[in-house]
């Protein structure tokens, strides 16, 4: 899929990050769990992306895969990975050393997976700096102590002596993402990094995130499930189904014109002060299994505008300026 | 039956200072190491700090904070599972402590909880049909011969095929096993359920399902809940009334509308402002500052006062208490004074 | 809307799944495991049904003929009836016949002694575990005191006070390792006792006693099942070795301890078999139940499953 801003053409921001057909399969016992069956992104500078799914939709398995994190018994089997234009997918295992911590960073959900709970903050941090470049211990501690800054750490310095259990689960999630910025990388993947915490800190974290993205012109996918972070987050969003990408395109054009009846779906779930009194219109049914995905779209069915022709998978059509969906019938809420 | 119907004046549920303390006493070795210099100390977490509150009979009252207020502990006191180390709970007018036997069994079995995590909250090595079929049995409210028919009935009634009775929770998906949880509590025949933090756990499209679930039962059924949950979105969804906590006191305690057009607490208002909504456009966020403080040492004087932007020199030494500000509304905060 | 039929399938699975047959493809993934268990089940098997299948009832001393003692294993008795597959011992005994009529004495008080102990150390351990407080507190402590004597010790000490019988030594033996299974099941227990379900079935008001039952045991199995198949091994070598010292089971119902002990004094004057073939009958059954028990232990873990 390509996404071109329909501006001037000298305008356009260079990609740092081009997926075409990305797919994942894990081979297990019981069979073959398509995990990530076919999805298309494109990054470009200082961008935030939003990509949206609820729980088996492939969206954290996508992040893995970028970042070249997928144990056995998964593998990518098909698809192509640009970072900068450098072929991802071709690359040695050292030099996906070299690039995972500094090129691309990735921050997890529980910032556990990210710090070592028997070291120091300021252990860790320099360690990430020296392990990607010539820096002597003290130029590294003054760059761990500008990322502390930049997350909005008050008093870096006491901080960078604790140990990760001595600090508050929003602290140690700033603590990571910290960590995620110390060389710079180009591109930063947040796998659903604010749902374990509270709301008024991820309200804060949200903020620094959002402040960072625009000052150092680092690109930003953004994992998650709920839909109203990405809202008010990214630029762009791409809903994701059953290991594919539904439905992309710029964040007003996806919340405000929804053209994948999954998304309209989403949407109608979601419970609002407005809503109240109101029974929510759910999606019917469950999603289905990953090791049995039905023929063609697999929204299929769930979905009130399923046809026969829904049984050739659907391919991505721009359907509005920049907007993208795989649906034989996409359209707005209001047509039937 | 409308908010206007309800009787407010028979609360079903009431509690009226209610509060849990955790001491954590310095042991043996602890005082041995103390003798050498330690300086540990007896430890006293207050849970839930005084609350009061009074449940009318069929509304939804949703209890909303973060981490560490206490609404999952109170929710507990609510049903049962804790006891209250100060304070009193009292079930139809009457304190729970002072009821003879088969009024109490009555409290006991007439509130009832609902679990978050649907992976936990059922005995993996129990068959469905048992999990719930088997309180009421053992309660006596069932035959044991009537066993498999009341399970099925339940079953159909929160919209599980009662042939699967047989299986075990694993098998079933997220969105099923809170069912099964639903199934659970109403196989007692409860006139209070306590869900804490029930449809957390699940996906929007599943959570969506369940909440409606929820509604159909209250109406069907004429129950009264207590809906616990760090989600103001859902909250605001499902409930009458709303109850906001902060480091185990109530702070505001308003009608859902009023709640969100005319929040009183600086604390609510900064909720508001950071709940994601489905605005497009990129929202500027103004985060309220500082963390949320440890309930092992808790700020003096109001608990909200170091974040607040509208902190006075009274509110360091002097907690506020809550009081009604406009009709049905009732807020904690010294700012309330100064009008 | 909520459309209960969609609602209603349980989410698709690949075949039926119960628990059980989980279990048993991955127990049978293992091969050495699989190999123990088949031991275990040939040895079992024998010792049940050995008055079925032994060529001779060594205890019926009308049976005996003395010119036959001592004999090397393959030879043939005096009258050509008998074929003595492992030879004899001192008093004439077909070995083999012995061996399987030992093991079953063996087998049937390393059993009934680890059942017992699990029993009551189980109860014990969830009582503590659910309790808390004081009692505790009290039941552990009884317990560390216990875990602190050596078990050959305190044997000793309660064979020496309670006589010699096959009894005796269950006894011994169930007050030797009931503290084992306490601790392990007040591990577990303690883990279950703060999940939902746990809470779940409090709030339904259900008793304590089926809580701790009927909720909390069925999920503290699995370390449970492991200790219980380890110390099955442990009690065989513990009553072996009591037999052995002389303090076991009487001579009229010999365990293969005993049969070791009787063969002792014959070892260094050539006739090595009447304690060697003993031995290794006791050598293969522990290993079999060591080999079944590390592979159950690590299939039932529960990060093992996925």
């Amino acid at each position: 899929m390509q996404t071109q801003p329909v501006e001037k053409p000298s305008a356009v921001p260079r990609p740092i990050l081009e997926v075409h057909g990305l797919k994942t399969h894990f081979f297990t016992r019981n069979g073959v769990v398509k995990a990530v069956d076919g999805v298309d992104l494109q990054l470009a500078e200082g961008e935030i992306l939003g990509l949206v799914g609820e729980s088996g939709s492939g969206k954290s398995i996508t992040g893995f895969s970028l970042m070249g994190l997928l144990d056995e018994p998964g593998r990518i089997v098909e698809g192509q990975l640009l970072l900068n234009g450098e072929d991802l997918r071709s690359a040695a295992p050292a030099r996906w050393r070299q690039l995972r911590g500094q090129e691309i960073a990735m921050i997890f959900q529980d910032p556990m997976m990210t710090l070592n709970p028997v070291l120091r903050v300021d252990t860790q941090m320099i360690e990430a700096v020296q392990a990607h470049g010539k820096a002597t211990r003290e130029q590294a501690r003054q760059r761990a102590l500008q990322t502390l800054a930049m997350v909005g750490i008050p008093s870096p310095e006491e901080r960078l002596r604790t140990y990760p259990h001595q600090l508050s689960g929003g602290m140690r999630q700033r603590v990571a993402i910290a960590i995620a910025l110390l060389n710079s990388p180009r591109l930063i993947i947040a796998d659903e990094p604010t749902t374990a915490l509270d709301v008024t800190i991820q309200g804060q974290i949200l903020f620094e995130v959002q402040k960072l993205c625009r000052e150092t012109g680092t690109g930003l996918i953004w994992i998650t499930h709920d839909l109203a972070v990405v809202a008010g987050l990214a630029d762009r969003v791409s809903v994701m189904y059953a290991g594919r990408v539904v439905e992309t395109g710029s964040t007003e054009a996806v919340i405000s014109h929804p053209m994948h009846p999954y998304t309209h779906g989403l949407i109608a779930s979601i419970p609002t002060p407005e809503s109240r009194g109101r029974p929510l219109v759910p999606i019917p049914g469950m999603t289905p299994s990953l090791l049995n995905l039905p023929q063609g779209c697999a929204f299929r069915g769930r979905c009130p505008r399923a046809t026969d022709a829904c049984l050739v998978e659907p391919l991505p059509v721009e359907v509005r300026p920049a907007q993208w969906v795989r649906c034989w019938h996409a359209g707005g809420p209001d047509i039937k | 039956m409308s908010a206007a119907e309800r009787d407010a004046t028979h609360p079903i549920l009431s509690l009226r200072q209610v509060e849990l303390r955790f001491v954590q006493h310095v042991d043996l070795a602890g005082r041995i190491a103390n003798l050498l210099g330690a300086g540990l100390k007896t430890q006293v977490v207050h849970a839930v700090a005084g609350v009061d509150l009074d449940v009318v009979p069929g509304e939804v009252i949703g209890i909303v904070g973060e981490s560490g207020c206490g609404k999952s502990t109170l929710g507990r006191i609510v049903s049962g599972i804790l006891p209250p180390t100060a304070g009193e709970v009292r079930y139809r007018g009457k304190p729970v402590q002072e009821l003879p036997g088969p009024e109490r069994r009555a409290y006991e079995l007439g509130v009832q909880m609902i679990f978050q995590d649907p992976y936990a909250s059922l005995n993996p090595r129990m068959r469905v049909r048992e999990i719930i079929g088997e309180a009421p049995v053992a309660h006596g409210l069932v035959r044991a011969r009537d066993k498999a028919e009341y399970v099925a009935g339940l079953m159909r009634q929160v919209g599980l095929d009662p042939s699967f009775s047989q299986r075990y929770p694993h098998q079933f998906s997220g969105g099923q096993r809170q069912r099964i949880g639903i199934a659970r509590a109403l196989a007692l025949k409860p006139s209070v359920i306590v869900c804490d933090e029930a449809v957390a756990a699940l996906d929007v499209s599943i959570q969506a399902q369940v909440l409606n679930l929820f509604e159909q039962l209250r109406a069907d059924l004429d129950l009264t809940y207590l809906f616990i949950s760090h989600n103001l979105s859902v909250v605001s969804h499902i409930s009458d009334r709303v109850a906001i906590m902060y480091l185990g006191r109530v702070v505001e305690l308003a009608p859902t509308d009023t709640v969100f057009r005319r929040a009183n607490h600086p604390y609510t208002q900064a909720l508001l402002k950071e709940l994601p909504t489905l605005q497009p456009g990129r929202r500027s966020y103004q985060p309220i500052k500082g963390e949320l403080p440890s309930p092992l040492d808790p700020p003096t004087g109001c608990a909200f006062h170091p974040r607040c932007p509208h902190a006075m020199p009274r509110c360091t030494v002097e907690r506020p208490l809550l009081k009604e500000v406009a009709p049905g509304q009732l807020s904690a905060c010294h700012l309330n004074d100064t009008a | 809307m909520n459309t209960p039929a969609s609602a209603a399938a349980p989410a698709p699975q690949p075949k039926e799944q119960t628990p059980w047959r989980r279990f048993l493809s991955d127990f049978f993934a293992s091969k050495l495991a699989t190999l123990g268990l088949v031991m275990l089940v040939a040895i079992v098997g024998a010792a049940l049904l050995a008055p079925w299948i032994a060529p001779q009832n060594p205890y019926d001393l009308a049976a005996l003929d003395i010119m036959d003692s001592k004999l090397k294993p393959g030879s043939e008795s005096g009258d050509g009836a008998m074929h003595y597959w492992l030879g004899t011992d001192g008093q004439a005994r077909d070995l083999l016949s012995a061996i399987l009529y030992g093991m079953r004495t063996s087998l049937m008080v390393a059993t009934v002694s680890v059942l017992a102990a699990f029993g009551i150390g189980a109860t014990v351990g969830l009582i503590a575990a659910y309790f808390g407080g004081r009692i505790d507190a009290l039941l552990m402590r009884v317990v560390d005191i216990q875990l602190s004597f050596p078990a050959i010790l305190v044997a000793l000490m309660l064979l020496a006070i309670l006589g010699k019988g096959v009894d005796k030594v269950i006894i011994a033996l169930i007050v030797v390792q009931w503290a084992y299974f306490a601790r392990a099941a007040r591990g577990a227990a303690l883990v279950e006792r703060g999940k939902e379900y746990v809470e779940a079935a409090r709030c339904m008001s259900l008793s304590w006693g089926r809580v701790l039952f009927r909720h909390v045991l069925p999920n503290c199995m699995p370390p449970l099942i492991v200790i219980a198949t380890i110390d099955l091994a442990h009690a065989i070598a513990l009553e072996a070795t009591l037999s052995f010292l002389g303090v076991g089971v009487p001579v009229t119902e010999p365990s293969l301890g005993m049969l070791i002990y009787n063969g002792f004094e014959y070892l260094l004057s050539g006739q090595y078999w009447i304690s060697f073939f003993p031995g290794i009958a006791l050598a293969l059954a522990i290993i079999a139940i060591n080999l079944v028990g590390d592979h159950l232990r690590d299939v039932l873990n529960p990060r093992h499953a996925n």
